[in-house]
C-alpha cells in the first residue's frame, strides 16, 4: 500500500511538471491527456485506499516515507497518515480535481495559457494531497502554504486584468495573517510536546492540556487553548471565516474551474480538515472550541446575507460557500467533527457542481456574469438547468438529498451541543438555512426562469456547452444527489472515522443523536417534525414570489430599507476598515519605519556604509596582490615569522 | 618474510598500478601521431576506472592496514580520498579534451602529468611517514608546475608557473625543515611513532615549538591559506583554464592529507598550538578570501580568492579538533571538490570551442542562450554561498556546528559574517547570467560528453544536499579512526 500511497501524491506532480515544463513540446492535447491521466490515476487508486480502509478495514497506516533533517532532536519527516478521514478526503479531492480538470478543456478551450492552467491545477492536486495525507506538523504547513501559492498563483492567472491582481493579492496577504497564527501555533505544539509527530503529539495531549504558559507577566493562559486558538487562526485564513473572508469573494477573478475546485471544494476546506484531524488537541480546550463555535455561526449566517445582494453569478455562489463554510465550522466548534467532514464532502461535490454550472452559464453568455442580464435561460441550456437544480435543492437542503442529510444533522448536532456560545450558534444556523434558500433559488430563477432579460447578440448565440462541460456537470450531480443515502449512517451516526477522530465522551453529540437514527428514510421523516425543512421552503418561495411573481415588490423592499443594502452591499464595510485603517495604518508604520530605520540607519549607515568598507577593503586587498614574486615571498616570510614570534614569546 | 613483502605490495597495490599504468601511457604516447592523441586519453581514463575499481574492491571492511615498516597505511580516510581524488582526475581529463584540442595542446603531457601528479597524492593520503608525506608532495607539487607552464606560447602562463615554482620550492623548504627541527627533538619521522612518544617534556621544547610553525607554513602554502595564498590568483588565472580545473580540485585533497596525518594524527600533542595558527590563518583567509573576491572581474581570479575562501572553512574544523570537526574538514573538502570541478569545469565547456571563456563580461545573458548550462551554475552558485538544499550548505553547516560544540562562538560568528559577504560575488554571478545582457559566452557545439559530465557533477550536488547521510557517514568512518 506504501507505494500506492506515494503514487497518489506523485501522479498529479508528475503531470503538472510535465505540463508546465514541456507545455510548449506536447502541446494542448498533449497537456490536458498527462495531467488528466495523472489525476485519474490519483483518483483511481484513492478509490482503492478508500476500499480498503472503509470496506476491507484495514488498521491506519502511519509511515515515514524520507527523513529530511534531524536537528536538535526535531525529526522533520515527509510520511503519510492515512486513515478513514484521510481516506474520505482523498477521494473527494480527487474525483472533484478529475472532473474540474475534464471541465477545463471545455472551459479554457481558447485560453492562451491553456498547458500553464493545466500545471497548475495538477500541482495544486498534488500539494492538497500532501496536506491531507500528511502525518505531521511540518508537512502539513509545506501542503498548507503549497495549495495557498498555487491558489495565488491561480487567482491571478489572467495577469493582465488589474483586478485578478489585486484580488490575488488581497487573498495572499489576508492568508499571511492566518498563516502566521498558524505557524506560531505548531511552534507552540513544538515547543510543548518537542515533537512534530502527529501521533506523539497527539498522545501527549493531556498532559499538555494541564500545562500553563504566561503570554504575558501575571497572566497564566492553557498552552493547549492558546495553541488551538492559534492553529484555528491559520484555519480562519484558509476556510475565509469572519473577518479572514474578505479574499474569498475577490478570489473570483479567477477561472471558474478553479473557483470550483479550490475557492469551493477543497482549499478552502483545509482548514475544516485541519480542525477535524485535530480533534484530540481541540477537546482539550473548552474555550477553543466555543470560539470556533461561534465564528462559524457567525460567518454562516452574516456571509449569507450578503449573498442576497450580488448580482455577479459567481459572487453569489462565491458568499453561498462562506456561509457553508461557516455551518461546517460551527460544526468542528460543536464537537460535531464527523457532521462537519460529512458536510465537507456533500458540500464538495454540490458547491462543484454549482460553480461550474455558473461556469458553463457563463461560458453560454459569452463571459458575461451579471444575472440581471440573464433570465429564461433553461430552454437554452437544459443539461446546465437540471444539473444546477440539484446543486440548489441539495444546497438548501431540501430532503433526500445529500446536502439536506449533512445540513440537517448539522444543525441538529449543533442544537444538542451544551458549550457557551451554542444557543447563538444554533439560532444562526437556523436563520441561515431560510437565507441560503432565499438566496439560491434568487440566482436559480434570475437565471434560468423569467423573462429574458439577454441582449439579441448573445441569444443568437446561445447553445448548449459542450459534452466535456456537460459531463462533469452530470457526473456530479449524481453524487449531489444521492451520496448522503449510503453515507450518512456509517459517516455521521456510525463508526466510520473510528480513532481518526477523536470526541471526549461529555462531548460527544452526535452519540446522542445516534440512538434516534433509524436509517435514511427514517431520518427524512423526522426532519419534518423539526423547522428546518420549513425554513428552505419559505426561503424557496420567498425567492419566488420577490423575483419571479412579483419582482417590484423586490424594488419596493430594497428602497424601504436602503440602509440595510447599502450595508450589505458595503460588505459591512469590511473592506473599507481593511484599506483605511490595516492597510493605511500599516503603510503609515511602514514608511515611518523605512524612512527612519531603514534609509537612516540601515542603508545609509550600515549597508552602503559597510559596503562602502568592504568595496574599501576589496580595493586594498587587490593592491596586495602587486604580481611582484618578492612581495609574494616576503608575505610568507612573514606570515612563518609572525608565527614563530608568537611561540616564542607569546604562547 | 615474503608475506610481509606481499602486504606491503598489497597496502600499495592502487599506487603501483598507478605507476606502472603511467608508464605505460607515457611509452605508448612518444609512438602515437598527434592525430592518434585520444588513445592517450582512452588509456588514462581505463588505468582511472582500473584504480578506482581496485580501491573499491580493497578494504571496504574499514581495516586499517600498516606496510613498509610502519611508514605507509592503508585506512578509510586513505580510501576515501584516493577514491575522490581518482574521480576528481578522471573528471578532469573528460572536460578538458575538446579545450585541449581547440588550442592545438592536445598533447600526452597533459595526461601524464596529471597522472603523476594523481600519484603524489595518493602517496600523501597513504602516508605515515614525515618523508613519505614529503615524497608525496614533491610529486605533486613539481607536476603542477610543469602543468601550469605546459602552453608554452603563453607568457602569462610562464609567469605563472614561475611564480608557482619559486614559492612552491620555499614552501617546501619550509616544510622540510620542519621536519627535520621535529626529527631532531624526537628522533623518529614516523608518524604512528610521533603520536605516540611526544610526551608532556618534549611537547614543552622549544625546537619542536618552531618545527611545527614551520610545518604549519608549508600545508597553508598548499592548501592557499592567507598568508600563504600569494601564488593562487595568479596561478588559477595564468594557467591555461583545464588546468586551473587541476590545480583547483584534486591537490586540495592532498593538501588535507598533509595535514590530518602530520597534525592531527602526528602532533595531536601539540594541538592546542596549531589550533590558535590555524584559527588565525582561517579567519584571514575567510575575510581576505571572501573580500578580494569582490573586486575580480575574472572568474577564474574570482574562483581562487573564492577557493581562499573555502579553504578558511576547512582549517576550522581542524581548529574546533574534535573528530566531529575532522569529519566536518574532510566532508567540506570533498564537497568543495565537486563545487570546484564543477565550477572551473564550467568555464572549460564554455572555452571548449577556442575562444577564451573567464571574465564575468563573458557570461552577461548566458540563460538567453544556454539556459542549462546557466541553470547549472546557478546550483553551484548558490551551493558555493551555502544554501540549502545544495551540498554546500550541510558542508558550513557541519564545521559551524562542530565549532560551536567546542565554544568557538566567535570564530562561527567571523565564518558566518565572511560568508554573508562572500554571497555577494556569487550572486552577482548569477545576476549577470540571469538579468544581464551583452556576453558571448555560450555552449553550442560542446561534445554530448562533457555536457553530461557538468550536468552529473552538479546534480550531484543537489544529490548530497536532499541525502547528506551516506557521504557523512563515510567521513564519520574515516575521521573516526584517526
Amino acid at each position: 500500500m506504501e507505494r500506492i500511497y506515494l503514487a497518489i501524491v506523485l501522479c498529479p506532480l508528475f503531470a503538472a511538471l510535465v505540463a508546465g515544463l514541456f507545455g510548449r513540446q506536447i502541446g494542448r492535447a498533449g497537456a490536458h491527456t498527462v495531467t488528466i491521466l495523472g489525476v485519474g490515476a490519483s483518483f483511481g487508486l484513492s478509490l482503492l485506499v478508500l476500499k480498503d480502509q472503509w470496506l476491507e478495514g484495514a488498521a491506519a497506516f502511519n509511515g515515514t516515507v524520507y527523513t529530511w533533517a534531524v536537528v536538535d532532536g526535531v525529526t522533520m519527516n515527509v510520511g503519510f497518515l492515512v486513515d478513514r478521514l484521510t481516506a474520505l478526503m482523498m477521494v473527494v479531492v480527487t474525483s472533484v480535481s478529475l472532473m474540474v480538470h475534464v471541465y477545463t478543456i471545455g472551459y479554457m478551450h481558447d485560453d492562451p495559457g491553456y498547458q500553464r492552467f493545466f500545471s497548475y491545477i495538477s500541482l495544486f492536486t498534488f500539494a492538497m494531497l500532501t496536506l491531507v495525507m500528511a502525518n505531521n506538523f511540518l508537512q502539513l504547513f509545506f501542503g498548507w502554504e503549497a495549495v495557498g501559492l498555487v491558489s495565488y498563483l491561480l487567482i491571478g492567472f489572467w495577469y493582465t486584468r488589474p483586478t485578478a491582481i489585486v484580488a490575488n493579492l488581497k487573498a495572499f496577504l489576508v492568508n499571511r495573517v492566518g498563516d502566521f497564527g498558524f505557524l506560531l501555533g505548531i511552534a507552540l505544539i513544538l515547543m510543548a510536546t518537542g515533537s512534530l509527530d502527529y501521533a506523539t503529539v497527539f498522545a501527549r495531549a493531556p498532559e499538555m492540556s494541564t500545562q500553563t504558559i504566561e503570554l504575558w507577566s501575571g497572566a497564566p493562559w492553557s498552552v493547549m487553548t492558546v495553541a488551538c486558538l492559534l492553529l484555528f487562526v491559520g484555519a480562519m485564513g484558509k476556510s475565509a471565516q469572519m473577518p479572514l473572508h474578505v479574499w474569498l469573494p475577490d478570489s473570483m477573478e479567477g477561472p471558474t474551474p478553479i473557483s470550483a475546485l479550490i475557492h469551493a471544494a477543497t482549499m478552502v476546506t483545509a482548514g475544516v480538515f485541519m480542525v477535524a484531524r485535530m480533534s484530540p488537541l481541540f477537546e482539550y480546550s473548552e474555550t477553543a472550541l466555543s470560539v470556533v463555535l461561534v465564528i462559524g455561526a457567525t460567518t454562516a449566517l452574516f456571509t449569507g446575507f450578503l449573498g442576497v445582494v450580488q448580482n455577479d453569478i459567481k459572487r453569489v455562489v462565491a458568499y453561498s460557500t462562506l456561509s457553508q463554510l461557516g455551518y461546517m465550522t460551527a460544526a468542528l466548534g460543536a464537537s460535531a467533527y464527523a457532521v462537519g467532514v460529512f458536510h465537507l464532502m456533500t458540500h464538495a461535490f454540490f458547491k462543484a457542481l454549482l460553480f461550474l454550472a455558473a461556469g458553463s452559464v457563463i461560458v453560454a453568455m459569452h463571459h458575461e456574469q451579471d444575472i440581471r442580464k440573464m433570465g429564461g435561460l433553461r430552454k437554452y441550456l437544459p443539461i446546465t438547468w437540471l444539473t444546477c437544480l440539484i446543486g440548489t435543492l441539495s444546497l438548501i437542503g431540501f430532503p433526500g438529498f445529500s446536502g439536506f442529510f449533512s445540513k440537517d444533522a448539522l444543525i441538529e448536532a449543533v442544537g444538542h451541543a451544551d458549550r457557551a456560545g451554542a444557543t447563538y450558534a444554533w439560532w444562526c444556523l437556523l436563520i441561515g438555512v431560510f437565507v441560503t434558500a432565499l438566496y439560491s433559488f434568487r440566482m436559480y430563477f434570475l437565471v434560468f426562469h423569467g423573462p429574458e432579460r439577454l441582449d439579441a447578440e448573445t441569444k443568437a448565440h446561445l447553445h448548449e456547452s459542450p459534452w466535456v462541460i456537460t459531463l462533469p456537470l452530470v457526473l456530479l450531480a449524481i453524487p449531489s444527489a444521492i451520496v448522503g443515502w449510503p453515507t450518512i449512517a456509517p459517516v455521521v451516526f456510525g463508526d466510520y472515522f473510528g480513532s481518526a477522530i477523536m470526541v471526549l465522551e461529555r462531548n460527544d453529540v452526535l452519540g446522542e443523536l445516534a440512538g434516534e437514527f433509524h436509517g435514511p428514510w427514517a431520518y427524512i421523516l423526522h426532519a419534518f417534525s423539526a423547522p428546518i425543512p420549513y425554513l428552505a421552503l419559505a426561503g424557496a418561495l420567498t425567492a419566488w414570489y420577490l423575483y419571479l411573481r412579483n419582482p417590484g415588490l423586490a424594488e419596493t423592499v430594497r428602497l424601504r430599507f436602503r440602509w440595510l443594502h447599502t450595508l450589505l452591499m458595503n460588505k459591512y464595510y469590511f473592506d473599507d476598515f481593511n484599506d483605511k485603517v490595516l492597510a493605511r495604518g500599516s503603510r503609515g508604520l511602514g514608511n515611518l519605519f523605512w524612512q527612519l530605520g531603514d534609509v537612516l540607519v540601515i542603508d545609509g549607515g550600515l549597508v552602503n556604509g559597510s559596503a562602502r568598507l568592504v568595496g574599501w577593503a576589496a580595493q586594498v586587498s587587490r593592491q596586495l596582490q602587486s604580481g611582484y614574486l618578492y612581495h609574494y615571498a616576503f608575505a610568507m616570510i612573514i606570515g612563518l615569522a609572525v608565527m614563530v614570534g608568537w611561540l616564542l614569546l607569546g604562547a | 618474510m615474503a608475506s610481509a613483502l606481499s602486504t606491503d605490495l598489497l597496502t600499495a597495490w592502487p599506487e603501483i598500478i598507478l605507476a606502472v599504468g603511467l608508464c605505460l601511457v607515457l611509452v605508448v604516447d612518444i609512438f602515437l601521431k598527434d592525430s592518434y592523441r585520444d588513445v592517450t586519453y582512452l588509456l588514462s581514463i581505463f588505468l582511472l576506472a582500473g584504480i578506482a575499481w581496485s580501491l573499491l574492491g580493497a578494504g571496504a571492511g574499514g581495516e586499517t592496514t600498516l606496510a613498509f615498516g610502519g611508514s605507509y597505511i592503508s585506512d578509510p580516510l586513505s580510501r576515501v580520498l584516493k577514491l575522490f581524488a581518482v574521480a576528481a582526475v578522471a573528471t578532469v581529463f573528460l572536460y578538458s579534451r575538446p579545450y585541449l584540442r581547440a588550442r592545438g595542446l592536445h598533447l600526452g603531457e597533459f595526461y601524464v602529468l596529471g597522472l603523476f601528479a594523481l600519484l603524489g597524492i595518493l602517496v600523501l593520503a597513504s602516508s605515515y611517514s614525515l618523508l613519505v608525506s614529503y615524497l608525496g608532495l614533491e610529486l605533486l607539487s613539481l607536476s603542477l608546475y610543469a602543468m601550469v607552464a605546459f602552453n608554452r606560447d603563453s607568457p602569462l602562463a610562464a609567469e605563472a608557473a614561475m611564480k608557482y615554482f619559486v614559492l612552491g620550492a620555499i614552501a617546501s623548504g619550509t616544510l622540510l625543515y620542519g621536519m627535520s627541527l621535529v626529527y631532531g627533538v624526537t628522533g623518529s619521522l614516523n608518524i604512528g611513532d610521533l603520536q605516540a612518544t611526544i610526551g608532556t617534556a618534549q611537547a614543552s621544547s622549544l625546537s619542536l615549538w618552531v618545527g611545527l610553525a614551520f610545518l604549519v607554513a608549508g600545508i597553508a602554502f598548499k592548501f592557499g591559506a592567507v598568508p600563504f595564498h600569494m601564488w593562487a590568483p595568479d596561478v588559477y588565472q595564468g594557467a591555461p583554464t583545464a588546468v586551473t580545473l587541476f590545480v583547483g580540485t584534486a591537490p586540495k585533497l592532498g593538501a588535507l592529507a598533509l595535514a590530518i596525518r602530520i597534525l592531527v594524527e602526528g602532533l595531536p600533542a601539540l594541538g592546542d598550538l596549531w589550533q590558535v595558527m590555524l584559527a588565525a590563518l582561517a579567519v584571514l583567509s575567510l575575510v581576505l578570501g571572501n573580500v578580494a573576491a569582490i573586486a575580480q572581474a575574472n572568474l577564474k581570479r574570482m574562483l581562487a580568492y573564492s577557493t581562499i575562501a573555502h579553504v578558511g572553512f576547512i582549517l576550522l574544523g581542524f581548529v574546533a579538533g574534535t573528530p566531529e570537526g575532522i569529519q566536518a574538514a574532510l566532508f567540506y573538502t570533498l564537497v568543495y571538490v565537486i563545487m570546484a570541478s564543477g565550477s572551473f569545469g564550467f568555464l572549460v565547456l564554455l572555452s571548449s570551442r577556442g575562444e577564451e571563456v573567464e571574465t564575468l563580461e563573458d557570461i552577461k545573458g548566458l540563460w538567453q542562450r544556454s539556459p542549462w548550462f546557466a541553470l547549472m551554475m546557478v546550483l553551484l552558485m548558490i551551493s558555493m554561498i551555502g544554501v540549502p538544499p545544495l551540498a554546500g550548505f550541510y558542508a558550513k553547516w557541519w564545521i559551524l556546528s562542530a565549532l560551536l560544540e567546542t565554544n568557538h562562538v566567535g570564530l562561527a560568528v567571523a565564518a558566518l559574517v565572511a560568508s554573508v559577504i562572500g554571497a555577494y560575488y556569487y550572486l552577482r554571478v548569477i545576476k549577470m547570467m540571469l538579468f544581464d545582457d551583452g556576453g558571448q559566452a555560450h555552449a553550442g557545439g560542446v561534445p554530448l560528453d562533457v555536457r553530461v559530465v557538468l550536468s552529473v557533477n552538479v546534480l550531484l550536488l543537489l544529490l548530497i544536499g536532499l541525502l547528506p547521510d551516506r557521504l557523512l557517514e563515510l567521513c564519520a568512518r574515516a575521521a573516526a579512526l584517526i
